[in-house]
């Protein structure tokens, strides 16, 4: 939450923010999953460190299209999106120990679509025609992968109404 | 033979290998990753750390972090944290714990640690709430939450702990918010750069016992105005600030405690004739 903003002018650096963006969702999937590991739901345990490993791929490709061999190769620049997590992270506090892949599977998907009115934005407003096309070649990835959920989600059942009901919860509020 | 040169620590090379067991959306999470991240922002080597904390939820992080730990008892982080900088003062000390911890079982080492001034950082995670404890009112808890444990609320003024650590002489004062995760750790990096004794106020919800903390992520600003090193324009803001103003508030120019130890028995001697006059 840096008052201090500024807008990507370069190609390097509209890179380094989809960096730092993907970084961060790799991040966060990794720590999702260690959640649910520890709180022993192991099917979406598995579908978070997928998504992790998805992330941190997609992190890869992007030092790979830009020549860099480590994080730091990036320009520093300071992080573009308003406040709080990156665009394409899943919120922290919006899990819970009994959710189920479709509940996972509704979080990535609007991470996903975040990500996209990101770039979309940032394309919208580019200074320059190589910012424009880097921003709107992103966003144009950002939206395949919005897809791709959409079609996962469809192959997952819907929970039942009374999935977070746990008659022996961990902890008792009453 | 060439050098070689290791490049800096991520912030993955200050976990360790213990996954958190906290209650799934708790806001210490991403506390834990931006401090990692901070420390990885300053290339501090994990052997150069020291991670101290109390008893309570928060109070778990040193044994999620790589660097050295010290889990002490209910309140006592900062005397603990105190000494080990004291003797130590190579390494980095970051005391870490929530605000049952900090405020109330450890409130007279909250206000000495911040009137002694010693070269360290302190992070609270306050969550307004003792959770480990499954919900009592805490220190910080607003005086009509309404609760089994309190009917009606405590009827209690809530403790304002960057007021206090202000008043009391603490030489960095910020609050952050655990919903922002880099921002977070950019204000760690900077507290624990500063010079002297920096407080770090971390909103850091309990979904658990406070699920409507969830709604502190609407709520939370950044600061529209830098820190300033004037005390008195400080506590103004502070204190007329609605509690969800983000970023450094105040960087102080006091001089840190002195750190002489090191010596042997007769640093011990000095010690005891500074800290207690």
């Amino acid at each position: 939450m840096s008052p201090e903003r500024t807008r990507p002018a370069t190609l390097a650096e509209v890179m380094a923010q989809a960096l730092g963006i993907e970084r961060d969702a790799a991040e966060r999937y990794s720590s999702l999953a260690d959640v649910m590991e520890v709180h022993n739901n192991r099917e979406v345990a598995a579908l978070f460190r997928k998504m992790a490993s998805i992330e941190a791929t997609h992190a890869q490709q992007i030092m790979n299209a830009m020549g860099w061999t480590r994080a730091e190769d990036a320009p520093a620049v300071s992080r573009w999106w308003p406040g709080g997590d990156a665009p394409e992270s899943v919120p922290q506090d919006e899990i819970h120990y009994l959710m189920t892949p479709w509940h996972a599977l509704q979080l990535a998907l609007g991470a996903e679509q975040r990500a996209e009115a990101f770039f979309a934005e940032l394309a919208s407003n580019a200074p320059t025609a190589a910012v424009r096309e880097a921003a709107l070649e992103m966003r144009n990835e950002e939206r395949e992968h919005v897809e791709l959920i959409r079609d996962w989600l469809a192959k997952v059942p819907r929970p039942e109404e009374d999935w977070a009901v746990d008659p022996d919860p961990p902890r008792y509020l009453d | 033979m060439n050098d070689v040169v290791a490049p800096p620590p991520t912030a993955a090379a200050y976990k360790s290998d213990y996954k958190p067991i906290w209650c799934p959306g708790c806001g210490d999470y991403t506390v834990l990753n931006a401090v990692t991240r901070a420390f990885a922002q300053l290339a501090l080597p994990p052997h150069q750390i020291a991670v101290v904390s109390g008893i309570g939820c928060s109070s778990r992080i040193p044994a999620y972090t790589s660097c050295y730990g010290f889990h002490g008892v209910h309140g006592r982080s900062l005397a603990a944290g105190t000494g080990l900088k004291v003797a130590r003062p190579d390494l980095t000390v970051l005391v870490a714990g929530g605000d049952g911890d900090g405020y109330s079982i450890g409130g007279n080492h909250f206000l000495h640690a911040c009137r002694r001034n010693v070269d360290l950082t302190y992070i609270v995670m306050d969550n307004h709430v003792y959770g480990m404890t499954k919900g009592q009112a805490s220190p910080t808890t607003e005086p009509d939450w309404d609760n089994k444990l309190s009917p009606g609320g405590t009827g209690i003024r809530a403790f304002h702990p960057l007021v206090i650590a202000l008043a009391s002489g603490a030489n960095f004062v910020a609050r952050a918010f655990s919903g922002d995760q880099n921002g977070t750790a950019d204000i760690i990096a900077k507290a624990i750069r500063h010079p002297g004794f920096s407080f770090v106020e971390i909103l850091s919800p309990c979904v658990t016992f406070r699920p409507e903390q969830r709604d502190w992520k609407n709520h939370v600003h950044p600061a529209s105005v830098e820190a300033t090193d004037d005390p008195a324009r400080a506590a103004r803001r502070i204190m007329t600030d609605d509690g969800f103003n983000i970023g450094v508030l105040y960087q102080g120019r006091r001089t840190p405690y002195p750190l002489k130890m090191g010596s042997g028995q007769a640093a011990v001697e000095s010690l005891e004739t500074e800290f207690a006059p």
